[in-house]
């Protein structure tokens, strides 16, 4: 039996209404935390094995690279960070 | 057994986050507000004493005033804003050395609280920047940098139904959005790891047996985590003063 399949059965049994509230916010917020980082996590892992490629073959160049890099960066964590805000929002608010 | 203890755990409730006791009762100044002073104090004070002897051989505060300058020209302003970017110098120092101030005290022991982690501090530097980049803009090319931010050249006249509201969206509106949140969630999501880590390393000494050796891996991961804080706190630093000088760059020169 899957992991939500169990807090689904928990939380019809014996759980009164905000406690399985509570279960059913904390299971969907940390699907909403994963499913974010995926994309991100591609992207990063991708993006920083192409800039030290750059590097290597350019290494006069890796000033300028690393610049970008952490740029590229930035953007691209923005999506994986939103998702954190998602989370935090769904578990507590 | 290991999951009757991590059931156990009691973590901070969630108002530690969202909701900061005053220190001195009453008068609503707290935790953040003391850093932000510290922040803006400090900021001050190394300008200020670096600027005051002008050595040409620098020495102490000089020496580090010197170096952070020469570091945000040479590391922010040359690569992403080019010529006639020493102007805004002072703007992305300020925001630098504000942002850095507010994230360091994220592992510094008895007040372990990153003001950044409240969203009024990034938000309030995020529109700044907007402010600050509209500014710089309208200053150099007038109205027109309103045409070219939302209508660029060289797009094919049908398009624009579509270029324009995406442009709108992203340059007024995700900018500084992206830029605060990016500060937001970083801070906050090291603040709270670094407290799993530690109540997770309370609650494993305290019981006996195998479980207080894991304890000891757990007391690593943490001194680890903080050392890792130590360089997400810099690196947010730094990249929000260079987004803030892409910006700016972009609303200086346009065309590239």
């Amino acid at each position: 039996m899957s992991t939500s399949a169990i807090l689904a059965q928990a939380a019809t049994e014996g759980l009164d209404a905000a406690s399985a509230k509570g279960v059913s916010a904390a299971a969907t917020a940390g699907t909403a935390y994963g499913l974010a980082a995926i994309g991100p996590g591609i992207g990063i892992g991708y993006l920083v094995g192409q800039s030290v490629q750059a590097m290597a073959r350019q290494p006069e160049a890796a000033g300028m690279v690393r610049t970008t890099m952490f740029l590229g960066i930035a953007f691209t964590e923005a999506l994986a960070l939103i998702g954190f805000v998602v989370f935090i929002l769904l578990k507590f608010a | 057994m290991l999951s009757v203890v991590l059931g156990a755990l009691e973590f901070p409730p969630i108002d530690n986050l969202v909701v900061w006791p005053d220190a001195i009762e009453g008068t609503g100044f707290n935790k953040i507000a003391f850093i932000n002073l510290f922040a803006v104090v400090a900021t001050s004070l190394i300008f200020l004493i670096g600027a005051r002897k002008k050595a040409l051989v620098p020495k102490g505060m000089q020496n580090l005033a010197e170096a952070s300058v020469d570091f945000i020209q040479k590391g922010i302003i040359d690569q992403a804003i080019g010529h006639g970017g020493a102007a805004y110098l002072p703007y992305l120092a300020t925001i630098f050395f504000f942002v850095f101030f507010g994230n360091i005290f994220e592992i510094i022991p008895v007040i372990a609280m990153p003001a950044n982690a409240r969203m009024a501090n990034p938000a309030f530097m995020g529109l700044l920047t907007l402010v600050f980049f509209v500014s710089v803009g309208i200053r150099h090319h007038g109205l027109r940098y309103f045409k070219d931010a939302l209508f660029p050249p060289g797009v094919p006249k049908a398009l624009y139904l579509l270029v324009t509201p995406i442009e709108f969206l992203s340059t007024f509106i995700v900018r500084p959005f992206s830029l605060a949140v990016r500060l937001f969630a970083n801070m906050l999501a090291g603040h709270i790891l670094l407290v799993t880590f530690a109540v997770l390393t309370i609650a494993l000494f305290e019981t006996i047996g195998v479980l207080s050796v894991i304890g000891i891996f757990s007391f690593g991961m943490l001194v680890g985590l903080t050392g890792f804080e130590l360089m997400v706190s810099f690196l947010q630093a730094y990249v929000f003063a260079i987004l803030a000088a892409v910006y700016i760059g972009g609303a200086l020169h346009p065309d590239h």
